[in-house]
């Protein structure tokens, strides 16, 4: 028997073989279809989304920013996961000083002390006296400002150097203990320095376009 | 410098509406607001808030300070009464706001390129017209040629055109000049925006605001202010005379009290020193049905005389002092050292241990040790300059000296050429001997050759230094006993900073029908000016004689009418007057004529002037009027010329300085 294969050959009878043959080629090329198809609808989904998140971004922001918001949305999932998993230590937040008010702070008290040209300049070389002199200015300008500014009061009424004593429930945040501290309260001890506190201040308010980092403009005398 | 604490907790208040740039409010769609002028309305008050003003406000509009002061009506009645100092939101420097209990009158005339933009807004406004306040006090201590100080001053300064721009006077060409009114105007405007952002949606238009002048203000100077207060929108604002307004905040802080620290019968000197100016009232305290009375009977001028001029003068003893070593002063020089002085000279009154205040003048440069000046203040030197420069001991018959004035002075105010104020007071109350004769209550012994004050209330800053206190009181009894009179005594419990604004407040109060009111009236009689009908003599002048229009203590809403003398007035000319004034000619009524006065009795005041419009009569036409003199509601003098034939009014000017004269 030869049993080389023609390929030119034709079918010529119809019979079931040819017919389930012919079926499983159609089967295999509609299932083909569906998954290209399944294929090409999937990534199709895909990009809608996107789109549609970049249009309500850009409708927030003028600029839009195409890949921003997959990133946002991978770092949320994340967070509420971590929360979901260890909710117990919150997150230690330390305050920070505003940078506004000290500059302010400085700028008045250079206004009304010279406290910057005080501090800035070398006093090794002037006598006691000279130093006084000027001290003079700071001391007076820096009460004015404190006055002017800042409600201050003294935190223990005793006297220093006399002995007090501190009650159960002290707040530890406005009196420190130093020195032997054991046992406890009521404790007893010499107060050594009465402490200040500020009840109320009153800053000036800025304009919004103030540069508060010039602590004092350079003069021209035209 | 006053502390800022006590009234933050209403700073914050504010600042949400930052972008509120209140346009003034005008009246005219206030058809549901019956236009209060006046009494009567003390129910109105009562039904809440809609109907009727809910703040009492005072104004003192001073020559160095304002302050705004203001009680709630609506909660407040004779036994709980509330009342506050407002703090004025104002620039201290550039950049920064600062809530100030008081408002520096100066105006500063920024150079274009002088601040960066930006620098100058406030809570209301990006671009305020005018710097006003604190910064304009600091900029100006650099800059003086740009500064304008003493507005107020220059309001009742004879001879010069309050709407003309001249100020600052002393300032090279191209600085921007503006006229005293519009000084004036610009401190209102900025306490109106103020008030509307610290109480949003009550604006000051609408509230009762009382506005303090000085008693020695002329009818013109008066029209002024109000106008300048009808300008910013303050359509109701009245005026009070400051030391009537001292007064009133000393019955206020008395709580009732004052009934048993005056009796019928005194005679209250109210002496009031402030930054620029001294003003001097009496006050008598009579009985009227059994009730305590306040009559307000004298006032006296206008000195320009306060506690600036005793600050100079220590500064220029110390540069003398200085100058002996050798040492040339520069002008900021000057102005530091009388800062320096001014502080100094607290301490030393207020610290009777300290003999000696070291007094520094920092180099400006940046350098801060090397260069400064550094003198001494001794106790002696400040008792030496002040007490017996302003305050020396006189006899009562002492009047103050008058040197002629020198050809070359240049334009500017008429500031009191004698320091001493003993001197001026001595004047006034030698001048006002007679001012309590026609009530019964006040007796003075037959041979007093002045007025006997058993009672004095102390006004202004100045006055809070016990040593000047105590001399002032030493000198007027030491008068009072060398005329066998019993001494005077200081009322306690005065407020010498804000009495005046907190008076002002109570007395918006007691116009309520709350509580005593003073008496007062015109503080001044007033005449025109009439050539007599004589032959004319060659090379004199006609004679003049003064017909009386206003007589003294006219009280508000009261009407003279002088139907006896009638005047051709001519359609379309304006016709002026000569118009005098007099604080010491009580018994003169509307329609004297005087033909002869001493030089003390009637100051010459700017001219008058009416002009009749045309309306529908010819130019030229000759019209009969007589004139009518009315004191209004708000405090100011009206003159009318009315028509013979039909009745028919025309308001008198007094506002006619423009510059002919000067």
């Amino acid at each position: 028997m030869n049993y080389s294969i023609d390929l030119t050959l034709k079918p010529t009878t119809f019979d079931l073989w040819h017919v389930c043959l012919a079926g499983t080629v159609v089967l295999l090329g509609l299932i083909l279809i569906v998954v290209l198809l399944a294929g090409l609808v999937s990534v199709a989904r895909g990009k809608k989304k996107l789109i549609v998140e970049t249009l309500k971004q850009s409708a927030l922001l003028v600029p839009p920013k195409a890949p921003e918001p997959e990133v946002k949305i991978v770092e949320k999932i994340v967070e509420v996961e971590k929360i979901v998993q260890a909710p117990a230590p919150e997150p230690i937040v330390l305050k920070e000083a505003t940078p506004d008010a000290a500059l302010q702070l400085l700028n008045l008290l250079q206004k009304e002390a010279r406290f910057i040209d005080f501090v800035m300049e070398n006093i090794t070389a002037y006598s006691d006296a000279d130093i006084g002199v000027a001290a003079r200015v700071v001391h007076e300008g820096c009460t004015k400002v404190m006055e002017e500014h800042f409600k201050l009061a003294v935190i223990h009424e005793g006297q220093e150097g006399a002995t007090v004593t501190l009650p159960k429930g002290f707040d530890a945040s406005s009196i420190r203990l130093i020195g032997n501290i054991v046992g406890e309260a009521p404790f007893t001890g010499v107060l050594v320095h009465k402490g200040w506190q500020v009840t109320d201040m009153n800053l000036p308010k800025l304009t919004s376009g103030h540069n508060v980092k010039i602590l004092a403009p350079a003069e021209v005398e035209l | 410098m006053s502390n800022l604490f006590g009234h933050s907790g209403s700073n914050n208040g504010g600042e949400g509406h930052g972008q509120n740039t209140s346009e003034p409010e005008s009246s005219g769609n206030a058809t549901d607001n019956t236009p209060d002028t006046e009494t009567g309305n003390s129910d109105q008050s009562q039904t809440g808030n809609t109907s009727g003003p809910h703040y009492s406000v005072g104004i003192d509009l001073g020559t160095t300070h304002c302050v705004l002061s203001y009680v709630d009506l609506s909660t407040s009645d004779e036994d709980s009464y509330h009342q506050d100092v407002m703090a004025i939101p104002q620039l201290s420097s550039p950049g920064t706001v600062e809530d100030l209990l008081q408002l520096p009158s100066f105006l500063y005339q920024a150079h274009a390129l002088e601040l960066a933009e930006g620098a100058t807004s406030l809570p209301w406004t990006a671009k305020p017209p005018f710097l006003v306040g604190e910064i304009a006090r600091n900029l100006g201590s650099k800059t003086p040629i740009r500064l304008v100080s003493s507005a107020k001053s220059w309001l009742c300064h004879a001879g010069v055109d309050c709407k003309a721009a001249i100020l600052p006077a002393e300032a090279p060409e191209e600085v921007e000049r503006v006229s005293p009114f519009q000084a004036t105007v610009a401190y209102l405007q900025h306490i109106r925006d103020a008030w509307a952002n610290k109480h949003p949606g009550e604006p000051l238009s609408e509230q009762d605001v009382t506005i303090t002048v000085p008693a020695s203000f002329d009818p013109a100077a008066r029209e002024l202010t109000v106008e300048a207060a009808r300008s910013v929108g303050l359509e109701k604002a009245i005026l009070l005379e400051e030391p009537q307004s001292a007064l009133y905040s000393w019955i206020e802080k008395s709580q009732g009290e004052w009934r048993k620290q005056v009796q019928i019968g005194d005679i209250i000197l109210v002496i009031d020193i402030g930054g620029g100016t001294t003003d001097l009232s009496l006050i008598a305290v009579t009985q009227q049905d059994g009730n305590l009375e306040l009559t307000r009977v004298a006032v006296g001028d206008h000195i320009l005389l306060g506690g600036d001029n005793m600050d100079l003068a220590l500064a220029y003893t110390v540069k003398a002092k200085l100058e002996q070593d050798g040492r040339r002063l520069e002008a900021w020089q000057i102005q530091a050292l009388m800062h320096g002085c001014r502080e100094a000279k607290e301490k030393i009154f207020s610290q009777t241990e300290l003999d000696t205040i070291p007094l520094v003048v920092p180099n400006r440069g940046s350098s801060l040790i090397g260069g400064a000046l550094r003198t001494e203040l001794t106790r002696e030197e400040v008792e030496r300059v002040l007490v017996e420069g302003f305050l020396p001991r006189v006899a009562s018959a002492d009047r103050p000296i008058v040197r002629p004035r020198s050809g070359l002075r240049t334009a500017g105010l008429p500031y009191a050429q004698d320091a001493a104020i003993t001197r001026h007071l001595a004047a006034f109350l030698a001048k006002q001997l007679s001012s309590t004769d026609e009530l019964s209550d006040v007796k003075l012994p037959e041979h007093a050759t002045f007025i006997h004050p058993s009672a004095v209330l102390f006004n202004g800053g100045v006055l809070k230094a016990e040593a000047l206190a105590g001399r002032l009181m030493e000198v007027l009894n030491s008068w009072l006993t060398a005329e066998q009179a019993p001494e005077a005594r200081l009322l306690e419990g005065a407020d010498l900073d804000l009495a005046v604004a907190r008076g002002a407040a109570y007395y918006g109060f007691v116009r309520k029908g709350k509580g005593v009111r003073i008496k007062g009236g015109t503080a001044a009689s007033y005449y025109v000016g009439i050539e007599s009908a004589m032959p004319a003599v060659p090379g004199m002048p006609p004679e003049i004689e003064a017909l009386c229009i206003a007589p003294f203590g006219m009280e508000e809403g009261t009407e003279a009418v002088l139907p006896d003398d009638e005047f051709g007035l001519v359609i379309g000319e304006p016709v002026r007057f000569r118009f005098f004034s007099s604080n010491n000619r009580r018994e003169d009524k509307a329609g004297d004529r005087l033909e002869y006065w001493t030089g003390d009795e009637l100051d010459e005041l700017d001219e008058i002037e009416i002009t009749l419009p045309e309306e529908g009569r010819k130019a030229g036409e000759v019209v009969p009027v007589h004139l009518t003199s009315a004191v209004t509601e708000v405090g100011t003098l009206e003159l009318h010329a009315v028509s013979r034939q039909d009745g028919k009014r025309w308001k008198v000017e007094f506002e006619v300085r423009a510059g002919e004269e000067s």
